[in-house]
């Protein structure tokens, strides 16, 4: 993709900027220097004055200039979905968030079981050349549960990690037999932690509110259950174990165990579940019907706990685009999910702005830790990496307006929400894709 | 009634062969090194000796075998004894009931030996328990298999000299085969070193503790073996159960030159068949006279049980209770 030199792309300096690299703990004045697609050279000592003026000269105003953003949760619904997003639209979506890398779920339609289809995805983000897109592949054929994927031939196509996306493998066996097969590949199994014998049926959180709005609910406990289930699992057969989009103090008290004891396990979680609870769903905002569902409070603020203490690896957008025709129905009846590309960093930054993490905390949550978990390269500052980089301005303050949003579908229960910080340029091997919105 | 000369002195110790487990070297010896009269013989236009003459042999299968029970068949046969063959379809009846019937059943007609294969294991030891004459094990359940693992040990020893030393690859669906276990078990007495390689959905719990070395990476697996053991895959353990599908076991798993090559040169191949061409084991590697050893193997097989046969049958009576 480094194709600088073919395209004849200028070298760029990115001066007066406040770099933030968390993996090696820098937050601080100084520039990039940007060449053949990598950084050349970065630091305290890069700056205008004395450049080659071959390079072309970007101010960066002061603003903050980070790693770009990994995505280890989207959706992006092609092939199959494509009356929803595409990996065209997602893309975009992805650059105007600031996302350099995102690895999309297998439930497509093929579901990512096969390698044809791992093939097809990596040869559409070459055409689309914006965003880097990575695939998962699924644990089970057809993600229906029941029988292992070719896992060690997807693994050599490129896929990340193994998970059956907004499905939970339930079996134990299948997943005993899925967590120490992928152990031969060092991947991970990402689990969507819901125990479908008690969630099945259930649209929102189980509880007051539920119960006022006749809603059937998921409980809380069928979260825990799940995790504490596959975390014994994991003690006997090995492997490695990612818990996704963890959204109960129960769920999140469970990973703090199991990393207490040594297992290999991880978690993220997603925005809604620290800036949210289950009164979003207000009088039946199909928007906020989520999978997890949007919990208590006390849920969300032990998430907030969990992220400030490093019980949560990463955040990642859980971008889950649904358009029109499946929201605008009975709450019971609407498709789970929301949008969330656009407004990862914003969301995340909030936990800046009040005081629940450092600026370079929330950063890692969405680069040098979730690439680690991938094992990507991507999410830090290193001279001869790659010039992946995202320029923000942390305190810019906007409301979120989803007739803006570059995904083709708008889905997100933060319509009018007010935020701070706003992508400035999202830049991939040096290319800028995302200048900001006009 | 002669007997070819104990090339030992050692006197077998067991009434009956229900496994490798808890025979000694000197057994082992014992059997490799009477078997070797017996390749001899075969080999001849007469192959037919009176040492078991008046004896009977009956090989009872609760389990289909073809090519085990013809060697077992071809062994009593040639050593002059009087051979029954019984195959008693499992499905239909109740397991239990119906071996220890079908023992006492048959200890009434006063069989010398009895070759026995059944699917459960302890089954063949259970049964042994009823019978006043010999037993041999020819393969229970996923526990073991002792003439299989002999007449591994008797071609290992024929082509290399020794078992001693030796480092043994063995590949593939451990976890339900008696064929591994048993060999685990003669190569550790015999000093022999034993890796294992599969992937661990194959593999039992605690394999190490037999004294293995787990691989998961065959080349790695594979590097510096002087013999190579594959195991047959049984296709309904492919579909996604155990292993995802036969073209990813073939890729990680399946011996093949490019594979073969991390072993040492001469490595000698193994397989205790029937073998799946194209899952365990490529054709061309399967064919290749100079290294693969699967033919030698089943010829091995008939004087081994031979040895057995005439091992323990020395010291038995005529069948007195």
């Amino acid at each position: 993709m480094a194709a600088n030199g073919k395209t004849g792309q200028r070298p760029m300096a990115l001066v007066n900027a406040r770099l933030l690299d968390p993996a090696s703990g820098l937050d601080g004045p100084g520039g990039i220097l940007v060449e053949n697609g990598a950084i050349a050279d970065f630091g305290a000592h890069i700056g205008a004055d004395g450049l080659d003026p071959r390079f072309e000269v970007v101010d960066c105003g002061g603003h903050c200039l980070a790693p770009g953003l990994v995505d280890m949760r989207v959706q992006l619904r092609e092939p199959g979905e494509e009356h929803k997003e595409t990996i065209a639209t997602g893309s975009r979506a992805a650059a105007a968030g600031g996302v350099t890398t995102m690895v999309c779920l297998p439930n497509t339609a093929p579901v990512i079981d096969d390698i044809a289809v791992v093939e097809f995805i990596a040869h559409r983000a070459r055409e689309v050349k914006l965003v880097k897109v990575f695939a998962y592949g699924a644990v089970t054929r057809g993600a229906k549960g029941a029988d292992l994927t070719e896992m060690g031939l997807l693994a050599e196509a490129g896929v990340l990690a193994f998970t059956d996306g907004t499905r939970a493998v339930a079996d134990a066996v299948v997943m005993n037999r899925a967590l120490s097969y992928a152990s031969i590949f060092d991947k991970m199994i990402i689990q969507h932690p819901e125990e479908p014998s008690l969630a099945g049926g259930g649209h929102m959180n189980k509880g007051e509110a539920a119960t006022r709005l006749g809603l059937r609910g998921i409980p809380p406990v069928a979260e825990v259950l799940m995790i504490e289930r596959d975390l014994r699992l994991l003690g006997a057969a090995g492997g490695r174990y990612h818990v996704a989009h963890v959204s109960t103090a129960d769920g999140v008290e469970a990973v703090r165990r199991g990393k207490a004891q040594g297992l290999a396990v991880t978690c993220d979680t997603a925005p809604p579940y620290f800036t949210l609870n289950e009164g979003a769903v207000g009088d039946y905002r199909t928007f906020a019907k989520l999978s997890p569902p949007l919990r208590a409070e006390s849920d969300r603020a032990a998430i907030v706990a969990g992220l400030a203490d490093g019980t949560i690896d990463a955040i990642a957008s859980d971008h889950a685009p649904q358009d029109q025709d499946s929201k605008r129905l009975p709450f019971a009846q609407a498709a789970f999910g929301a949008v969330g590309l656009e407004t990862l960093l914003p969301l995340a930054l909030g936990l800046y702005h009040k005081g629940a993490l450092g600026m370079l905390d929330v950063i890692a949550c969405l680069t040098n830790r979730p690439a680690a978990l991938l094992g990507l390269p991507s999410g830090r500052l290193a001279a001869g990496a790659a010039a992946d980089l995202v320029l923000f301005d942390p305190d810019h303050p906007w409301r979120i307006e989803e007739a803006d949003f570059y995904s083709k579908s708008k889905n997100a229960p933060y319509d009018g929400h007010p935020v701070q910080g706003r992508v400035e340029r999202t830049i991939v091997d040096g290319r800028t894709i995302f200048a900001g919105r006009a | 009634m002669t007997t070819p000369p104990n090339p030992t002195n050692h006197r077998f110790p067991h009434r009956h062969l229900l496994g490798i487990e808890g025979l000694s070297s000197a057994d082992i010896s014992l059997i490799l090194d009477l078997s070797e009269g017996y390749v001899a013989q075969n080999r001849q236009a007469d192959k037919t000796r009176s040492t078991l003459h008046g004896r009977t042999l009956i090989n009872l299968f609760f389990e289909t075998s073809t090519r085990t029970r013809t060697s077992f068949e071809l062994a009593g046969k040639r050593l002059g004894a009087d051979v029954i063959n019984m195959t008693v379809a499992t499905s239909s009846i109740k397991k239990g009931e119906t071996m220890i019937d079908a023992a006492v059943t048959l200890n009434a007609m006063r069989p010398d030996v009895l070759a026995v294969r059944h699917p459960d294991s302890g089954a063949v030891s259970l049964l042994s328990e009823k019978i006043n004459g010999a037993v041999i094990n020819a393969g229970d359940g996923s526990h073991e298999h002792p003439t299989q693992a002999l007449l591994d040990a008797l071609t290992i020893r024929r082509r290399r000299g020794r078992i001693e030393g030796l480092l043994v690859a063995i590949c593939g669906d451990v976890l339900h085969s008696r064929v591994a276990r048993s060999n685990i078990h003669l190569l550790n007495i015999m000093g022999a070193r034993v890796r294992v390689i599969a992937p661990p959905t194959l593999l039992p719990t605690a394999i190490e503790r037999m004294g293995v070395e787990v691989f998961h990476d065959m080349r790695k697996g594979l590097e510096d073996c002087d013999i190579v053991m594959m195991l047959r895959v049984q296709t309904e353990r492919m579909q996604g159960n155990l292993i995802p599908s036969v073209r990813e076991y073939f890729h990680f798993y399946g011996l093949d030159y490019d594979k073969l090559g991390a072993a040492k040169p001469d490595a000698l191949i193994m397989h205790p068949g029937p073998m799946n061409r194209g899952v365990e084991i490529d054709s061309a590697v399967a064919d290749d006279y100079g290294r693969s050893v699967i033919h030698e193997q089943v010829e091995m097989g008939v004087a081994v049980r031979m040895a057995c046969l005439d091992l323990l049958t020395r010291d038995l009576d005529g069948g007195t209770d």
